[in-house]
């Protein structure tokens, strides 16, 4: 323990790092893509955080030097960042073998009890990981906000003290796609709100976003307030909420408007897919993304070709197949591809941002870099699935098996995926991972059992998601930690505009923060899981790295493997509409994008006549019709009409008007009442 | 006399499905599908020798026999009909009034040619040789041939011999909301004579509710009388449903189409929806046809048009500004994952962008069976004078997809086109006069829309392609003519010169210029979208059907000369990779024991669902609005009714309707 403070007060040269610019030092991050630090942006980072604690703290120098215990190498600022990077850089494996105590809490006071709001806790000797950056600092947390980032801070007495012996300090996970209370067939996910933050929580994942899932017809305003009803009750961190949009019309346009002024919603999901039921046509979801533009939310799409997944499920049904198998061969990767590159041509014209949700595929990801290439607002979201397992597991000969992997888009069969689409992460052309997570028991999923169709689709994954991209990703030097923290948690504030509440640890955010040990290894059951599902996709496979401690508001919630979280503690965070890192390139490129017509003289040649040029139709003289239309249908031979009132009419998409008098009817007004 | 002539066609096909196939190696392939194969010039000569040998004396003289005293009558003949040209046609219309079969008949025996010291140039390779005429089909090929005396012979010095061009895409009747294209079969082919092209095939549009195979009968017909060379045609399904499955089997299987073109564009009036297509295309196959896709998203074409409508712009910028190029290549990109989807080979008409034919040259190396067809148009300008400022000239490149405002577009559709990434040219010719164009003076959605190109197309790829060096004019043969004919099963009666080809020959003079203009061009179109452009390379005689049409400068056609191609179904070229994978692609399910686990009871949560207590009306357009209110229905008989899509059998007997028999007629 001592080691470990002398360790950290060897460190002391550490200041330098967060006094002041430090463009030259070997640490400054190299920018891929766009997510990555820009010159000078360290600056602004810096002034915020001193600007967060300005009102305790005059400066930087004098809060160190109040300090009692004082630098022993005196002007931090003579030291070159060179040295001080240095210094970090050796000082982690230095530590490993400290670190490997674990996590400790130290209580120096004794009446404060460890749930409860107002409570000071300092986390001291880690490592601060955030997307742009690390380095070594103490961090001080005060009702449920980060006051303090550095070192030396001035805390008040009687704080509680974590040692994080050396390790990262990570703001805490935030899953952007969870479906926690999309009902399926009238069955509610095994995994509600309760079960599947507290699963959240375990993986560290501070924050969830849920779909709200209402069903045509359904007002999104009353599904959106249920699922914060229930939300409220029972999340046990805290929460956002998109909306999907099942169908669009006049009515629909309204709720919007107010969920996103009012309510705090920021961005809603559109279905390319589910024919018949969710699915929009491109008309539609032109219309929906201009409507949503303008509202200044963020289109999430989910891309999947549905005419076509309705067309080969046919097919595969008829040709007997009614197996889990039966969902991935119907609905191949292509479809997936194709519904992106429709998804991000529309985003194009409409100029709008486009989230494409559940990326699974190769040619899918590939889709979105190509089109972020050629500098469409386009956000790509793989999943815990698609990044830890692939779709060989559809022709399980085991039943429950094959169908607990149903989702949709399907994992993609092809098992060097996960290696695409990590690859893709790690340099910037995927921003988001979400786990889609969506239990539903095996018997649920056995409504299906006789036929693919109708296998409630959906997998878990919340609480392995961010276990595995360390694994896949960083583990194998894929990714460097602060990528790590930028997928996991920063990129998805940024895009949804939570951040730097969420997504950072710098004074003033929330005290959402995972201390993170990269060396744990554990292996996945369904056993040890916090989630209620009976089978876990991901069974059976190790995971290095994983949280050892969760705090979510400023409490522990996560320690040691031991899960203390409180049901409904989970706030609702609403979401301020055109979250600048969407739309600042749009409203620029709306600017400069206006179209101009040519002015020209007025065309004064001749115009052909066309209004009474249906005589353009000389018939032909053989007896057979001609081929133009306009043509009316031979006499209609009312005996062969299948005609009825009954069932589906020509106009039954003409919505009614209950105050419609017909005056003149056709044929004159019937006296039919007179015969009665 | 007709039948005679179908019995030497079929000799001649049957000569002809030998050729290559017997060849004792396997045929090497570089690059691509359309390359030379190794040997092949030996093989078709040795093909030609041999298997002209077999039936060479008995042939020969027969052939000297019978041609002798017709052919010295013929050049008499066709020495007077060279002076007077008028006079000429007048007897081609009576001709053709009286019987058009004799007439055809006569005219086409014993037309003997000889084109002396050409370089006849093939898609795979190109040689020094003369070629023998007679009959409208080539005889001979080779040195030194053995020809009867008093042929006419055409110098070809210092010339390429090339098949005539194959264009496989132009509308010379299909209207465009009530507009009929002002150059018609006779005008169209004409100017495709002079250009080189010696064959068209021209689309049928089928207005949505009438029968495909009137409309074709009715194409049919009246290019029979008015084309001047070959036609055949391809069939634009503008509705599609289950019902014309019937129609598309009599149309494949009896009527040689074999190439059936569908709009993703023109929305609430042709587009498709991506089902329709994969039903359509599912089918397609099972028939052994191409699919064509006009591809374009319609729906957000019609949004953007919509938008710039109501932001004041009417002019024909508004036309290019609506149909963005992103949106004819997420089109493409759609019809190839449909196409892949139902293992059906595509063929994308009117490739007009660098992005859409990006997709198609990605896709072939994923191994698509797609091919892409760029039109003279757009590899010979570019979308820039949408924003002329004067109006008719803007006006007259108003097509779609429209032509791409980037000016580098041409060469890179020249540049995938030479590497084999686009296979087929053709002209999209569709022309509008200005008066037609003026229709949408007002509204740049109403303007038809339709550019030339039909006369220019070769003269074009000559130049932007062969002379500035990206191609041979091996691939010049193969992209002007050989791949369009091998694609829709034309070949080797044409895209080929070999012996037992039709002889639809071009001399062309690579070093000749050519300059466009509306005054000189052989259509009634008075602008011309490539006005004032040079290019080198020109046709100085072409020879349709065996017959010489244009020499020294001179067009020479006859109306109605022209005779319909009919395809077969499964074009090698085209279904042999498809055939493969039809095979290969069955799906299999997994055998697994009966799940016998707990299954969620769904049928007891159904109802367990509330109503939502809303006092909105149901949205839905599914939702059950309880029992129809009978006094608000539009209901007549005499409009559209929803089963008008499902054609009436008329021999179809209602055994036993619903609710019983009927009395009705009782009660009369």
């Amino acid at each position: 323990m001592s080691d470990c403070r002398r360790q950290w007060n060897r460190e002391d040269e550490l200041p330098v790092y967060l006094a002041g610019p430090i463009t030259t030092g070997p640490n400054q991050r190299k920018s891929f893509g766009m997510f990555s630090s820009v010159e000078g942006a360290f600056d602004s980072k810096t002034i915020d955080f001193d600007n967060y604690a300005v009102g305790r703290k005059g400066s930087r120098t004098p809060r160190s030097g109040s300090r009692e215990r004082v630098l022993e190498t005196g002007d931090p600022v003579g030291k070159t960042p060179g040295e001080a990077a240095d210094g970090s850089r050796r000082s982690p494996s230095g530590e490993a073998d400290d670190a490997r105590s674990g996590v400790e809490v130290r209580f120096t006071s004794e009446k404060e009890s460890p749930n409860e709001k107002g409570e000071k806790l300092l986390i001291k000797g880690g490592r601060v990981v955030n997307d742009d950056q690390s380095f070594y600092a103490d961090v001080y947390v005060e009702d449920g906000i980060i006051k303090q980032v550095g070192e030396n801070l001035a805390v008040p007495g009687g704080v509680k003290v974590i040692e994080a012996n050396g390790r990262m300090i990570i703001p805490g996970g935030i899953d952007v796609n969870t479906c926690l209370m999309k009902s399926y067939l009238g069955t509610q996910p095994v995994d509600d709100f309760l079960q599947g933050t507290k699963a959240a929580l375990a993986g560290g994942t501070t924050m969830i976003m849920d779909h709200v899932t209402p069903q045509p017809g359904d007002s999104l305003l009353e599904a959106f307030e249920r699922w914060q009803e229930a939300a409220d009750k029972k999340a046990c961190c805290d929460y956002s909420l998109h909306v999907d949009i099942p169908q669009w019309n006049e009515n629909v346009k309204d709720e919007l408007e107010l969920l996103a002024q009012d309510k705090g919603i920021n961005s809603f999901q559109l279905y390319m897919a589910y024919k018949d039921l969710y699915q929009m046509t491109d008309a539609q979801l032109y219309e929906a993304f201009s409507f949503l533009k303008q509202l200044g939310a963020v289109v999430l799409v989910h891309a999947e070709n549905g005419d076509l997944i309705a067309q080969e499920q046919r097919k595969i049904l008829e040709m007997g197949i009614t197996g889990p198998e039966g969902h991935p061969l119907s609905r191949p990767e292509e479809l997936e591809a194709e519904a992106v590159f429709r998804a991000i041509t529309l985003g194009n014209r409409v100029n709008c941002p486009v989230y494409i949700t559940k990326v699974m595929s190769k040619s899918a990801a590939d889709t979105i870099t190509q089109a972020r290439r050629k500098g469409s607002v386009v956000f790509g979201e793989p999943i815990t699935a698609s990044l830890a397992t692939d779709g060989s597991h559809y022709w399980s000969k085991n039943w429950a098996k094959a169908a607990a992997y149903v989702t949709s888009p399907p994992l993609s069969p092809d098992p060097t995926t996960p290696d695409h689409l990590h690859t893709l992460l790690a340099c910037g052309d995927l921003q988001v991972v979400g786990s889609a997570h969506c239990a539903y028991s095996t018997s649920q999923k056995a409504i299906g059992k006789e036929d693919f169709t109708l296998i409630p689709e959906g997998t878990n994954g919340v609480e392995e998601r961010m276990g595995f991209v360390w694994d896949k990703a960083v583990a194998m030097g894929k990714m460097d930690e602060n990528q790590f923290v930028a997928v996991t948690s920063t990129n998805a504030a940024k895009i949804f505009n939570l951040y730097p509440r969420k997504g950072r640890i710098a004074a003033g955010s929330d005290a959402d923060i995972v201390i993170w040990d990269p060396d744990s290894v554990k292996t996945i059951t369904a056993k040890l899981q916090q989630s209620a599902a009976e089978y876990n996709i991901f069974e059976g496979l190790e995971c290095r790295g994983g949280p050892a401690l969760v705090m979510s508001q400023g409490r522990i919630v996560y320690e040691g493997g031991k899960l203390q979280a409180q049901q409904g503690t989970g706030r609702f965070l609403p979401r301020k509409p055109f979250p600048d890192y969407a739309y600042q390139r749009v409203k620029c490129r709306n600017q400069v994008k206006s179209k101009q017509g040519v002015t020209r003289g007025i065309y004064d040649g001749p115009v052909y006549d066309v209004a009474p040029t249906p005589k353009y139709i000389t018939p032909a003289p053989s007896a057979k019709t001609s081929p133009t239309s306009h043509q009316p249908p031979p006499i209609r031979n009312l005996h062969q009409s299948n005609f009825s009132l009954s069932g589906a009419q020509i106009d039954d998409n003409i919505p009614r008007r209950s105050g419609h008098r017909i005056v003149a009817p056709p044929g004159g007004r019937s006296n039919i009442t007179s015969l009665g | 006399m007709s039948e005679r002539r179908f019995r030497q066609e079929d000799d001649r096909s049957s000569l002809l499905s030998r050729l290559g196939s017997d060849s004792p190696r396997p045929r090497m392939k570089f690059g691509g599908m359309f390359c030379n194969v190794e040997g092949a010039f030996e093989n078709k000569t040795l093909n030609f020798e041999e298997t002209v040998s077999s039936s060479k004396e008995e042939k020969l003289s027969m052939t000297i026999s019978r041609s002798t005293p017709m052919s010295t009558l013929r050049t008499g003949l066709s020495g007077q009909s060279v002076s007077s040209l008028s006079e000429r046609r007048i007897g081609a219309e009576v001709n053709s009034s009286n019987d058009s079969a004799r007439g055809k008949a006569q005219r086409r025996q014993g037309d003997c040619l000889l084109i002396k010291g050409g370089k006849v140039v093939n898609d795979d390779q190109s040689f020094y040789a003369d070629v023998y005429i007679e009959d409208g089909t080539i005889r001979q090929i080779g040195e030194n041939l053995i020809i009867p005396s008093g042929v006419k012979t055409l110098d070809a010095y210092g010339h390429l011999v090339i098949p005539g061009g194959v264009d496989a895409n132009t509308n010379l009747q299909a209207p465009q909301k009530g507009l009929i294209p002002c150059d018609d079969f006779y005008q169209g082919t004409k100017a495709a004579l002079s250009g080189g092209t010696t064959t068209i095939i021209d689309h049928v549009l089928v207005e949505p509710g009438t029968s495909l195979l009137s409309a074709f009968d009715l194409w049919k017909e009246t290019a029979e009388q008015r084309a001047c060379c070959d036609f055949s045609f391809h069939l634009d399904v503008t509705r599609w449903h289950e019902g014309l499955y019937e129609e598309l089997e009599t149309l494949v299987k009896d009527k040689g189409v074999n190439s059936f073109l569908f709009f993703m564009a023109y929305k609430d009036r042709y587009q498709s929806s991506d089902s329709q297509l994969y039903e359509a295309f599912g089918i397609l196959r099972d028939l052994g046809a191409i699919a064509q896709v006009h591809a374009e998203n319609g729906d957000i074409i019609d949004e953007e048009q919509k938008k710039l409508l109501s932001v004041g712009i009417t002019g024909p910028e508004g036309h290019v500004l609506s149909h963005p190029e992103e949106v004819e290549t997420e089109a493409v990109y759609r019809a190839i994952t449909i196409a892949k989807q139902a293992n059906c080979p595509l063929y994308v008409t009117k490739v007009m962008s660098k992005s859409a034919a990006d997709v198609i040259a990605k896709a072939r190396k994923k191994g698509v069976v797609v091919y892409g067809e760029p039109i003279t148009a757009g590899l010979a300008t570019d979308g820039s004078h949408y924003w002329a400022k004067d109006w008719t000239t803007a006006a007259a490149f108003v097509m779609s997809p429209p032509l791409n405002p980037d000016p580098s577009t041409p060469q890179y559709l020249t540049s995938l086109l030479a590497c084999g990434d686009l296979q087929v040219t053709s002209s999209a010719q569709a022309s509008f006069s200005t008066a037609q164009k003026a229709v949408g003076k007002d509204d740049f959605t109403l303007i038809p829309e339709g550019t030339s190109g039909i006369e220019e197309r070769l003269s074009v790829i000559w130049d932007r392609a062969v002379s500035t060096g990206k191609m041979d004019e091996n691939e010049f043969v193969a992209v002007t003519s050989t791949n369009a004919a091998k694609v829709f099963n034309m070949y080797p009666r044409k895209g080929r010169i070999a012996v037992g080809s039709d002889a639809d020959i071009v001399i062309w003079n690579p070093k000749e210029t050519l300059t466009v203009s509306a005054t000189t061009h052989n259509l009634t179109l008075e602008v011309n979208i490539l006005e004032g452009f040079e290019f080198r390379g020109v046709p100085t005689v072409v020879i349709s059907g065996g017959r010489v049409v244009l020499e020294d400068g001179q067009l020479n056609v006859t109306e109605g000369s022209g005779r319909f191609i009919a395809r077969k179904a499964f074009p090698d070229t085209v279904y042999k990779r498809i055939r493969a994978r039809s095979k290969m692609a069955e799906a299999r399910g997994v055998p697994r024991g009966n799940y016998d686990g707990p299954v969620h009871d769904v049928i007891s949560v159904t109802k367990s669902v509330p109503p939502t207590p809303t006092t909105r009306g149901p949205t839905g357009t599914k939702t059950p609005t309880g029992p129809r209110n009978l006094h608000q229905s539009g209901f007549t008989l005499a409009g559209a009714q929803i089963d008008d899509h499902i054609p009436r059998r008329s021999a179809q007997r209602i055994v036993a309707p619903p609710g019983g028999r009927s009395n009705i007629t009782s009660l009369s």
